[in-house]
C-alpha cells in the first residue's frame, strides 16, 4: 500500500524543522519513528502533503535527570526506554510499561514523542505519563510552552499540540525515594494493542500514601486518569481495602466498548483486578525502595 | 529523489519517490527479493532488514529515510565462504516449511547474536516476538538460533568471516 505522494524534507535541526512547519502549516506533518503515522498514510486516514522528517535533528534523544524530572527528548525510542538505567532504577511505571509498547521492532523505530503525539486511546505511554503526572515541552519558533499530560490529551488521536510545534521533550517528576509503580497490560497477543491496561505510581509519605497515579488504558476515547480514585488514596493508609476502593472507583471511570477483545464489563473487571495488584506491587516496591 | 544506501556493503543508489517503502526499494529498485512484503500494516515482520544493525519492519519506513544507512538484507547474510551461522542452522534444524517469515526470523536472529551470543530460550522467543510464523509453531525456529549460538561460540572465526 503506498501512501499519498507528498514532499519529503528531511530538517537538519529544529530550526530548519519549525520554518518548514511554519511555511506548510496544517499541510505538513513530523515524522518521527513513522510506527504509527506511515501505517495511517498507508491506509490514506492521513494525506499530509509535506513530511518533515525529525530523525536528523540532534538533541532530541538524551535522557537524564535535572530539577526535579527525568527529561527525555521528543525522539527518544521505546527500545531506549527499556534498556535505560535511570529508568530502570527510578521510574518503574515507565520500566513496565515500555518492553510492553508493540514489538521488539517497531521499538526500534517508534518514539516517545511519536506515541504520546499520536495520541490512540489504546498507547501505553499516555497512561504512564498521566500516571506520574508528566508534562511535555511543546516548542514553535515563537518559543516553548509546558503543558501537563492530562492537558494535552484531548480527545481520540486529538492532542493539544499545535501544527507548528514540535514536542520535544517529556518530563516525568522524579519520584520520592519510598515509592512504586508498574503497568499491567493485557493483550491477545504481543504487539496487539491493549484489550485493558493500567499504569500506576504511588509514593509513601511516613507510611501513609503521599501521591498515587492511576491511569487507564484502551477502556475510553482516550488514556483516562483516575483522579476519583488516587483522590481517595491520597494521604490513606495503604492497606488491602484502600486498594479496593481504588479499584472499585478506577473501573466506575472506565468507559470502555465491547469489540473483539471483550464486553464491556469484561474490561470494566479487568480494570479494577488491574489497580489493585497494581497498587500491592506499587507498594511492595515503594517498601523496599 | 536521489538516495545512496549502503546494501549488503555495497553502496548503491536509486530515484526514487519519497512514498516508497523502504521494502519497495530494496525488492523493486534493487532487485533483492528476499525481503518478503507480508501484511503490509506492521505486524508480521516479513519485511525485516536490518538497519544500521538494528532490525526495523521495511514496510514502515520509507526509502528516502534510508539515505545514508547501512542496511542488511537477507541476501547479505551468506559470505564468500558459503551460508551463514544461523542460515545453516535454520537448515539442519528445519527452521522453516513454507520460507515466508524465514529471512526476517534469520536477520532477528543474527542481530540478536550480535548483541547477546548466548541467549536464553525467553531471550529468543523475545526478540522474534515481533515476527509470525504460520507453520513452525516457532520449536524449531528457536532451535535454530539457539544452535547458531552454538556453532558461532565453537567457531568463532567462521563467524566473524
Amino acid at each position: 500500500m503506498l501512501p499519498s505522494r507528498f514532499e519529503y524534507h528531511r530538517a537538519s535541526s529544529l530550526e530548519d524543522a519549525l520554518s518548514t512547519l511554519d511555511q506548510y502549516g496544517d499541510d505538513a506533518k513530523v515524522l518521527a519513528g513513522g510506527q504509527s503515522l506511515i501505517p495511517l498514510m498507508k491506509l490514506r486516514f492521513a494525506s499530509p502533503g509535506v513530511l518533515v522528517d525529525i530523525n536528523d535533528v540532534p538533541g532530541l534523544d538524551g535522557i537524564e535527570e535535572r530539577d526535579g524530572v527525568l527529561a527525555i527528548g521528543g525522539l527518544v525510542r521505546h527500545r531506549t526506554l527499556v534498556t535505560d538505567d535511570v529508568i530502570a532504577a527510578r521510574y518503574p511505571t515507565i520500566a513496565a510499561a515500555a518492553p510492553q509498547i508493540a514489538d521488539p521492532l517497531v521499538r526500534n523505530r517508534g518514539t516517545i514523542g511519536g506515541s504520546l503525539t499520536h495520541a490512540d486511546p489504546a498507547g501505553d505511554l499516555g497512561s504512564v505519563m498521566l500516571a506520574m503526572g508528566a508534562s511535555v515541552v511543546l516548542r514553535s519558533s515563537g518559543g516553548e510552552r509546558v503543558v501537563p499530560v492530562d492537558e494535552f490529551l484531548v480527545d481520540a488521536f486529538t492532542t493539544a499540540i499545535e501544527p507548528t510545534e514540535i514536542l520535544t521533550e517529556v518530563r516525568v517528576p522524579t519520584p520520592s525515594p519510598r515509592s512504586g509503580g508498574t503497568y499491567l497490560k493485557l493483550e491477545r497477543k504481543v504487539g496487539d494493542f491493549a484489550t485493558v491496561a493500567v499504569a500506576v505510581a504511588l509514593s509513601l509519605e511516613n507510611g501513609s500514601v503521599g501521591r498515587a497515579g492511576i491511569a487507564l488504558t484502551g477502556v475510553g476515547l482516550k488514556n483516562i486518569d483516575a483522579t476519583d480514585a488516587t483522590a481517595a488514596l491520597a494521604g490513606a493508609e495503604p492497606t488491602d481495602d484502600a486498594f479496593a476502593e481504588a479499584g472499585r472507583l478506577a473501573a466506575a471511570a472506565a468507559n470502555p466498548v465491547a469489540d473483539v477483545r471483550g464486553s464491556e464489563e469484561y474490561k470494566r473487571h479487568v480494570v479494577d483486578v488491574f489497580t489493585r495488584r497494581g497498587l500491592a506491587a506499587a507498594f511492595a516496591g515503594a517498601n523496599t525502595g | 529523489m536521489e538516495i545512496s544506501i549502503t546494501v549488503n556493503g555495497e553502496a548503491r543508489t536509486a530515484d526514487v519517490e519519497p512514498r516508497m517503502l523502504l521494502t519497495h526499494v530494496i525488492r523493486e529498485d534493487f532487485g533483492l527479493t528476499g525481503t518478503h512484503l507480508g501484511c503490509d500494516t506492521t505486524s508480521c515482520g516479513a519485511c525485516t532488514v536490518l538497519v544500521d544493525g538494528e532490525p526495523v519492519k521495511s514496510c514502515t519506513m520509507f526509502g528516502v529515510q534510508a539515505d545514508g544507512s547501512d542496511v542488511t538484507t537477507v541476501e547479505g547474510l551468506a559470505g564468500a565462504d558459503g551460508l551463514d551461522p544461523i542460515q545453516a542452522a535454520f537448515q539442519e534444524e528445519h527452521g522453516l516449511q513454507c520460507g515466508f517469515c524465514t529471512p526476517g526470523m534469520m536477520l532477528v536472529g543474527a542481530a540478536l547474536l550480535e548483541r547477546n551470543p548466548d541467549p536464553s530460550d525467553d531471550e529468543i522467543r523475545w526478540a522474534i516476538s515481533g515476527n509470525i510464523c504460520r507453520c513452525t509453531g516457532y520449536m524449531n525456529i528457536v532451535k535454530a538460533i539457539q544452535a547458531a549460538a552454538k556453532a558461532k561460540a565453537e567457531a568463532p572465526a567462521a563467524a566473524t568471516a
